[in-house]
């Protein structure tokens, strides 16, 4: 551990402001860009199964 | 060999396999990002003379280095879908440009809050970092192009063409700090040689590189398998996986045979 105490690790000498603010943007950008095509699996899912529904709906009245 | 090339280029294939892959690969992502981050911030020590804002390193040399190759592997999907016309490559071409633009953003902001402290200033337009740009707007230009064309093979022919053109940054990137005097300093890494730095610097940045690599994988997997699901519609397999009817089947005959 390079640092003596949470505080110092949080303070980062004089650069806290920069460190941190550089790993949150990371940790966002890389937590976005993961978060967002688990939400579209479920549309595109949610989506073809309606079309399939609609499908062989029409199939059986026809 | 021909039989695995076409093997693979097939998505039902692509879907089945990088299924089987995709935990594993997700679980190493999460392993290597949290060493990573650990080692980057808590037991790398600091740099002697830029203190402790030179941590922005591991998050910014490798986000600057997958954002290149991204692009590289862009321009290789668009190179096939241009000769063989293979829609796996053309699915992975418009599924690799979200992730490449937001990382090339990611590398040019944590560029600006490294450069600040230590040298200074947020932005200059040196050679680096106006070439960077580019490739954040030939990101934008190629998703832009995507959205802009109806016809989906019409526009992933249009984006490869797109991307192969941009090809030409990736070695301005490269050598721009050498033919160009610039702010930036030179390659922390070069395959070459051994690293300027103590073991105890470079082996967090290691590891962080490989981490971004992973979920890049992860992203790039989970967004092309979402893709199969949209443009395969047509095709049995994606139906019967798809089918909630079927689905159900499966359960009520379980339930009928435990009665």
């Amino acid at each position: 551990m390079y640092f003596d105490s949470f505080e110092a690790f949080l303070a980062m000498g004089k650069h806290g402001v920069y460190v941190w603010s550089a790993y949150g943007l990371a940790i966002v950008l890389l937590s976005v860009n993961v978060i967002a095509p688990l939400l579209n699996k479920r549309k595109v899912v949610a989506k073809q199964q309606a079309r399939l529904r609609r499908e062989q709906q029409k199939r059986a009245s026809n | 060999m021909w039989t695995w090339y076409h093997k693979l280029s097939s998505p039902k294939w692509f879907y089945q396999l990088s299924g089987q892959w995709l935990p594993w690969i997700a679980c190493a992502a999460v392993l290597f990002l949290g060493t990573g981050l650990v080692m980057a911030l808590a037991y790398a020590p600091a740099d002697y003379q830029q203190g402790n804002s030179f941590r922005i390193m591991y998050i910014h040399v490798p986000s600057a280095i997958l954002a290149q190759s991204c692009y590289m592997m862009m321009a290789v999907a668009g190179g096939i879908v241009l000769i063989w016309r293979i829609k796996l490559a053309e699915m992975v071409l418009k599924c690799i440009a979200p992730f490449g633009a937001s990382i090339t953003f990611l590398a040019l902001v944590t560029g600006g809050i490294w450069g600040y402290p230590t040298w200074g200033t947020w932005w200059v337009w040196d050679a680096r970092g106006t070439s960077m740009l580019i490739l954040l707007f030939l990101y934008f230009g190629v998703i832009a192009l995507q959205s802009a064309i109806n016809n989906t093979s019409g526009a992933a022919r249009a984006c490869a063409l797109l991307s192969l053109v941009g090809l030409v940054n990736i070695p301005i990137i490269k050598y721009s700090v050498e033919w160009w005097n610039t702010l930036h300093q030179p390659a922390t890494f070069k395959l070459t040689e051994k690293p300027s730095m103590p073991m105890e610097m470079w082996l967090p940045l290691l590891i962080m590189v490989v981490a971004f690599y992973l979920v890049f994988t992860v992203v790039l997997i989970m967004r092309v398998r979402n893709e199969i699901l949209e443009r395969e519609y047509k095709t049995n397999w994606v139906r019967k996986l798809i089918d909630p009817s079927a689905d159900r089947s499966i359960k009520s005959s379980v339930k009928n045979g435990g009665e």
